[in-house]
């Protein structure tokens, strides 16, 4: 099996590993960095759970290889936690019940900063539009969209 | 009190930081092998060779383990002694586990997997419905028939009269997290598993039977699901025995996940059905007498599919009084995935078939489907039902089962907490009806289901009113006609649905449930019961409960995973039943150490025992008031056992499934919904624009967590319905096993507009706080999107538009063609 040496700044640190060169960036994450919350829902990139940041694009942990993300920068919702980024969504998720059984939420999570952070406008329409490519199972969506409407009034009232 | 607060589900702060553990998350020792199985590749045949050299020769491969192999029982069927972990000589779906790989990594087991050579003499697999009947290939002897009254009178006396099919496909649970399962082999011989399953305690058992081991052996623990639905009833038996035997022989933890294409290939769905009925009914549209016949394709093992057909004979009449009425039902054995448990267990099935007839006669006689739905209706409970809250008139017998007294008492009374909702003092009375309070009283005989219960506690009349009018239907509906009229191309439907669902375990004795409570000596508590938390907040509504009986805040009470080790024999989390179970389980165990609490506060205190009051996170004694942690210390330096288990059974339960009589649900639970889609009949594209929703939750123990099992109910209903279509080719092949050719609802899929309400009242069963079981029954409310479509093909042409499901694109265009003649 072939391998290669890779270092990723992953939410801060550096993690250096020598990886199959075939090893999906959500595999790496989860084995080599120990970072489980990203997870893995149906690994062809349609259910949008192991959605993490590379280089502050939004991105299938499943369809980049961990060697694509030599050099890069990652932030999972581990690394929105710790640095607050995720602070005022995970309140709201919260708050408005976004969530069920939670495996889900981690790549909701991560699309809906991408969203935010990007200057997105409380329009449901734009919001459905943008998450439309994370599947959750349990909630029927209502209170994810709502939860992140609730964000980013929050951020633009005056 | 916290009960009936809406508060977030437990878990959130751990879902939303990456910090909640499924079982993939769960850290492992060193050495840790990985599974995966190597699947028949034919429907039906004889294995005549199998070699295996090429996997063991694979790299990171440690064992192969076939039937043979196995040291004791082979078998992960939760019913019927019929499934075999591991293929014995003969294949029976496409997808069968035939071998089992144990390797050092997830990755280099699933590779070598593939690697199996295994010839077969293949045979012609049953696949349809047809076939099946053709070749009587099926469970039990034959048909199930249950019969009211004189239906082939009824039929023939009944102004009018038609038949009519609706076929509907089947359901991928897709639960975000997948299978999965880690064995901890222990020392002695002892075993641990984590799986992520609904039922722990069949886990432990079937475990126990492939090790040759007795149950007090093996512990199953589980702390949360990523999803259940019903697909992890008994479809985690297969990863969990697998890993148990392999940990055994290896001596080594094992853990094994299907990834999604695997999972969606070997384990079973929902069952589909084609229901045929026949039905006579006079101008109103009154149902006079009906025939329904369905057939479920089981797939090859029995699973659970006898209940779950029986489930949607009880939901035949769904909120329909049928005064004569035959329900005959066929179990076929197919060579498929075994079909399985799903959220409604067979009901959504049965009421859809009522349903199709409610529409197809409001069709033929050119009346609003809302009006034929409501003559048909159950005749409303007496009064109470209108009156929240409202005492129950005398019980006609004690049916609390429980220990005196607890169901009849204020529950202030015992100190629990003041100002809180008061529980009525009768033990169901409400279930008595007075048939004068409805006009057809006289023509349809006695208020009861085709299976001979007396419906009590019908709420539908006044929902249905409050709902057509906080939605604005009837305006709507004459708005969508006069679009109709102006739009060639879009057509718009609005569809209304009803549903009553009968909440218990048909197989009686399974309506029971533990729970394990600690209060420690600093006044913390530990709650354990034998639900699963599989995203439903089962875990949050039972801690709401043990908070209020110990008048303190939920934050002081510890929710713990569910461990067979702790409460044993437990039923799966299904049926609805999570928290009314163990929500009373753990009642009675936290009144059990409040009142040895409040005896031992009393006695030191020289009163009594009704003079000890639990409030606030205080108690009262007396005058004194003590911290509720002071007041845990001082009993437990009395030498007072502050520890206790609790255990509830449903009462008044009766059912004889095989003469299809008796009384096989303790209540029922109501919703409705009122969905407006439009289509393009060029293309058959769709869109789900508004939805509403009135659904009956009792006096609800979280009303949050309560909505949010309303909308995600209806959304996966209507995902059944409309874009969720299961497809097998001619040789038994699932051709939609991801993702990609199987779409579950996306948020775009979301009505944009989307009103969901609680009807808050009062459960007249002493159900626990009066609260009603929530998980299945808005499944259902995802009928009125399929009938919003049948609504909206139908404003194409004159004819009915026989709309199966899903109604996919392709089949609403279908239909638009059909109906223009």
């Amino acid at each position: 099996m072939k391998t290669k040496d890779i270092s990723v700044i992953v939410n801060g640190e550096e993690v250096r590993a020598s990886v199959p060169v075939r090893r999906n960036l959500v595999d790496f994450l989860r084995t080599d960095a120990g970072l489980t919350g990203s997870h893995v829902g149906c690994e062809h990139g349609v259910c949008g759970a192991c959605t993490v940041e590379v280089n502050g694009a939004t991105v299938r942990g499943c369809l980049m290889l961990a060697v694509q993300a030599d050099g890069a920068t990652v932030t999972t919702v581990e690394g929105f936690a710790a640095s607050g980024r995720s602070a005022a969504l995970a309140a709201a998720f919260t708050r408005r019940n976004a969530l069920q059984c939670g495996f889900c939420t981690p790549g909701m999570l991560a699309s809906a900063l991408g969203y935010i952070d990007r200057g997105g406008t409380a329009d449901r329409a734009a919001i459905r539009e943008h998450i439309s490519g994370n599947y959750c199972r349990c909630t029927g969506y209502q209170s994810i969209v709502e939860a992140i409407c609730d964000v980013i009034e929050e951020r633009t009232a005056p | 009190m916290s009960v009936a607060k809406p508060l977030p589900h437990d878990s959130a702060p751990l879902h939303v930081t990456g910090q909640a553990r499924y079982i993939d998350d769960i850290p492992t020792p060193a050495g840790t092998l990985h599974l995966a199985f190597g699947l028949s590749t034919v429907a039906r045949g004889t294995i005549i060779g199998v070699d295996l050299s090429a996997v063991r020769a694979a790299t990171g491969v440690v064992a192969v383990l076939t039937a043979a192999d196995l040291p004791f029982a082979n078998d992960v069927s939760p019913s019927n002694h019929d499934e075999p972990l591991l293929a014995t000589g003969t294949v029976h779906y496409i997808g069968q586990p035939i071998f089992c790989v144990v390797a050092t990594s997830h990755l280099s087991a699933r590779k070598a997997a593939r690697l199996g050579k295994i010839d077969y003499a293949e045979e012609t697999p049953i696949l349809t419905i047809e076939a099946a009947l053709a070749a009587n290939s099926r469970f039990e002897d034959g048909p199930r028939i249950w019969s009211k009254g004189d239906v082939d009178a009824a039929l023939t006396r009944a102004p009018h009269r038609l038949q009519g099919r609706i076929e509907m496909g089947g359901q991928e649970h897709f639960y975000l997290e997948g299978q999965a399962a880690l064995a901890l082999p222990q020392e002695g011989g002892d075993m641990i598993v984590h799986s992520s399953t609904q039922h722990p305690t069949e886990i432990q058992h079937k475990v126990a039977e492939a090790l040759g081991l007795p149950m007090n052996a093996v512990r199953c623990e589980v702390r949360r699901m990523g999803g259940g639905f019903g697909g992890k009833e008994s479809q985690g038996n297969a990863l969990a025995v697998a890993c148990a035997v392999a940990a055994r022989l290896t001596g080594k933890p094992c853990k094994m996940r299907y990834d999604r294409d695997d999972d969606m290939i070997i384990t079973g769905k929902r069952h589909d059905f084609r229901i045929d009925y026949d039905v006579g009914y006079d101008d109103r549209g009154r149902v006079q007498g009906i025939e329904f016949t369905q057939y479920t394709r089981c797939g090859w093992a029995m699973d659970l599919s006898l209940p779950v057909a029986d489930r949607a004979m009880l939901h035949a009449d769904n909120a329909y009084l049928l005064p004569h009425a035959r329900i005959t039902s066929h179990r076929l054995k197919t060579n498929t995935q075994s079909a399985t448990a799903y959220r409604g267990f067979g009901g959504p099935q049965g009421v859809l078939g009522v349903e199709r007839v409610m529409d197809h006669v409001a069709h033929a006689l050119g009346l609003d489907p809302v009006q034929v739905r409501q003559v048909n209706y159950y005749r409303a409970a007496e009064g109470g039902l209108s009156a929240p809250h409202r005492p129950a008139a005398s019980p006609p017998e004690d049916i609390s089962g429980t220990k005196a007294g607890q169901d009849g008492q204020d529950m202030t009374s015992r100190g629990a907490a003041g100002g809180g909702q008061r529980i009525s003092s009768g033990t169901g009375g409400a279930r008595r009806f007075g048939a004068e309070h409805s006009p057809q009283a006289e023509d349809y005989g006695p208020n009861t289901t085709p299976y001979g219960m007396e419906v009590t506690d019908f709420a539908l009349h006044a929902m249905t009113d409050r709902l057509l009018a906080s939605c604005d239907y009837a305006a709507r509906r004459a708005a969508i006609a006069e679009w109709n009229a102006a739009n060639p191309i879009l057509k718009r439907g609005i569809g209304f649905s009803p549903v009553k669902f009968g909440i218990s375990f048909t197989l009686t004795h399974l309506n029971q449930a533990g729970a394990l409570v600690h209060v420690y000596q600093d006044g913390s508590i530990h709650l354990n019961h034998g639900g699963t938390e599989m995203g439903q907040g089962l875990f949050q509504k039972v801690a709401q409960v043990a908070a209020s009986r110990f008048g303190v805040d939920v934050s002081a009470v510890k929710i713990t995973a569910t461990d067979t080790g702790k409460v044993p024999n437990t039923s799966a989390t299904a049926a609805s039943s999570g928290s009314d179970l163990n929500g009373m389980a753990v009642q009675a165990a936290c009144d059990t150490i409040r009142d040895r609490m409040a005896a031992c506060l009393a006695d030191l205190a020289q009163t009594t025992p009704d003079k000890v009051r639990f409030a606030e996170g205080r108690v009262h004694v007396g005058a004194e008031v003590l911290s509720f942690a002071e007041a845990a210390a001082r009993v437990y330096v009395n030498r007072v056992s502050l520890s206790a288990t609790g255990f509830y059974k449903t009462p008044d339960l009766s059912w004889d499934r095989i003469r299809g009589q008796g009384r096989p649900f303790y209540y029922f639970a109501h919703g409705a919904a009122v969905t407006e889609v439009v289509i393009d009949t060029l293309t058959g594209e769709n869109r789900i624009l508004r939805t509403d929703i009135l659904h009956d939750a009792g006096a609800s123990l979280n009303p949050a967590l309560d909505i949010g099992q309303v909308e995600g109910g209806y959304v996966q209903g209507a995902g059944w319905l409309t874009t969720e279509e299961l497809v097998w080719d001619d040789k038994g092949r699932l051709r939609t096993h991801a993702p990609s050719t199987y779409k579950i609802p996306a948020v775009s899929d979301r009505p944009p507009v989307f009103n969901v309400a609680l009807w808050d009242q009062a459960n007249p069963a002493a159900t626990v706080y009066r609260s009603k079981a929530v998980g299945e029954p808005p499944f259902m409310l995802g009928i009125s999107a399929l009938l919003a479509l049948s609504d909206a093909v139908a404003a194409c042409g004159p004819a009915y538009p026989a709309l199966d499901a899903p109604a996919t694109p392709e089949r609403i265009l279908t239909a638009v063609q059909k109906v223009r003649g």
